[in-house]
């Protein structure tokens, strides 16, 4: 109980928050290096995956794609990654020491469920809808972001959303191999036994965790085009894809 | 750089690949050299991830079995495996570190929760998909409730339960590396090890192996489902 309490101290004392060490600046830089890795994760997933959905191709990749990124630990790619003379653990402006080892394993890491969502999501819009845009007479660019896109974008926020909460709770574990952001009082918590300090980073870490989580479903909501009006369902129907690893 | 140690005689010796000097990221010296440091670490690997799925399905049954009893329960349970699942387990294992202290326990406890949320969706939905006419048709036939379960409706929703248990198998096996916080990671302290102390082999043979392991009993609970569930690839009598 007292090593509670001190972990209540510190998070609540001024001084653990300020400078260059501080919580701060560590949670600021962790959030930089989630959104970084999150915004080139969907700018490579999203496209590819949006683009064979509407084709309708590759299905089996998509799939594969996701099993096998479950099986590879982050921590080893990251410590591979470390390692290698590029990127090594060379610091990267903003995003402190290993930088760039750390977004690329964390980019590696949140491409399959935004691939997989978005390609599903695109795949399984309803067929007599996909139908009647042809009998309309649209276009194959008109059929994807007036009717294909609208109705999938729930799963694919849904895909993107947990990318987000895994890269920002995988983005703790670089601390492990001396990489940037809120692991690194995490884990000098636990080699200096200072216990509270590390209690201290995860309950930030945590809420912050949770914080991304909530804020996501309500952004999911109101993407949503059959929450309003239109009873019927014409998207693709909800959890298709099960949750990856939260590491 | 060509490197030649002199020793005594003046005979020169080649420095083996996993030695600083040539750090090889592929050295089967150094396999054969450290086995024992691969498979007793492999060994922690598997008991970790094995109690910790065993504590996730002895938890996460009950809770399920209990969420479909109660309906009201439902969001509940889902609702508050799922908090748990968001924070990230580097983060988990400092708030358990003050009961359990550095200790296997805290890794498996840890390790088990994340399974949790993984297995009691899927059981749920297992049990759920169970059609209710073949449930109603078994009551009729005079099945108790435990007889019902076991016999009827479990053996039915095994695909299903089976499918999550792949899933929280292969990510279980992977976050065990995260446990080398509390030094009990498996091959997670190998590598944690190889990065410090800049040793490419070591790191290498651990990811390699990590990933083996996870394939593996992957493929040890496809067996088993197919063992388990003769009838789905019986040859269908005409």
């Amino acid at each position: 109980m007292r090593t509670l309490r001190d972990s209540w101290d510190y998070l609540t004392t001024g001084a653990n928050w300020g400078g260059s060490e501080g919580m701060w600046h560590l949670l600021v830089q962790q959030l930089l290096i989630t959104f970084t890795a999150l915004a080139v994760a969907m700018a490579i997933g999203l496209s590819i995956a949006l683009w064979l959905g509407h084709l309708g191709r590759a299905g089996f990749l998509a799939v594969n794609v996701t099993n096998i990124g479950r099986a590879v630990p982050t921590f080893a790619l990251l410590a591979i990654l470390v390692t290698l003379n590029h990127p090594g653990t060379a610091e990267l402006g903003p995003y402190g020491r290993a930088g760039l080892a750390t977004l690329i394993a964390l980019m590696l890491f949140a491409l399959p469920p935004i691939f997989t969502n978005a390609y599903v999501a695109v795949r399984e819009v309803a067929a007599p809808v996909k139908e009647s845009a042809i009998g309309m007479g649209m276009t194959g660019s008109q059929r994807f972001w007036r009717v294909e896109l609208p109705l999938a974008m729930p799963l694919v926020v849904s895909g993107v959303r947990l990318a987000l909460v895994q890269v920002w709770a995988t983005a703790t574990i670089a601390a492990l191999v001396a990489g940037p952001g809120l692991g690194t009082l995490i884990t000098a918590g636990f080699y200096r036994t200072d216990y509270p300090k590390g209690i201290a980073a995860a309950f930030v870490v945590a809420v912050v965790a949770f914080v991304l989580e909530v804020g996501c479903a309500l952004l999911e909501r109101a993407v949503d085009p059959n929450r309003k009006g239109t009873a019927t369902r014409l998207g693709p129907t909800r959890p298709r894809v099960t949750s990856g690893v939260g590491a | 750089m060509p490197v030649t140690l002199l020793v005594g005689d003046g005979i020169s010796i080649q420095p083996s690949c996993y030695s600083r000097l040539v750090n090889k990221w592929y050295c089967n010296d150094y396999l054969k050299d450290r086995h024992h440091d691969l498979t007793s670490a492999l060994g922690q690997h598997l008991e970790i991830t094995a109690w910790s799925l065993l504590l996730g399905v002895a938890i996460a049954f009950p809770l399920a079995l209990l969420a479909r009893r109660l309906p009201r329960l439902q969001g509940l349970i889902v609702g508050a495996s799922t908090m748990i699942y968001t924070i990230p387990s580097l983060a988990l294992f400092p708030f358990l570190v003050p009961f359990t202290g550095l200790s296997m326990k805290t890794v498996v406890i840890g390790l088990a929760l994340y399974a949790l949320t993984i297995l009691v969706r899927s059981m749920l939905a297992g049990l759920l998909g169970v059609p209710d006419e073949v449930r109603e048709s078994a009551i009729g036939l005079g099945y108790g409730r435990t007889r019902l379960l076991f016999r009827i409706e479990l053996p039915l929703a095994l695909p299903v339960m089976m499918a999550g248990l792949r899933v929280a198998t292969v990510s279980t096996v992977a976050l065990t590396t995260v446990g080398t916080l509390v030094s009990y990671g498996g091959l997670g302290n190998l590598i944690r090890d190889g990065v410090q102390n800049d040793f490419k082999a070591e790191i290498l043979a651990a990811s390699v192996l990590c990933v083996v392991l996870a394939v593996a009993l992957d493929a040890v609970i496809v067996g088993c489902q197919w063992l388990a569930t003769p009838w789905t690839h019986r040859r269908r009598v005409t």
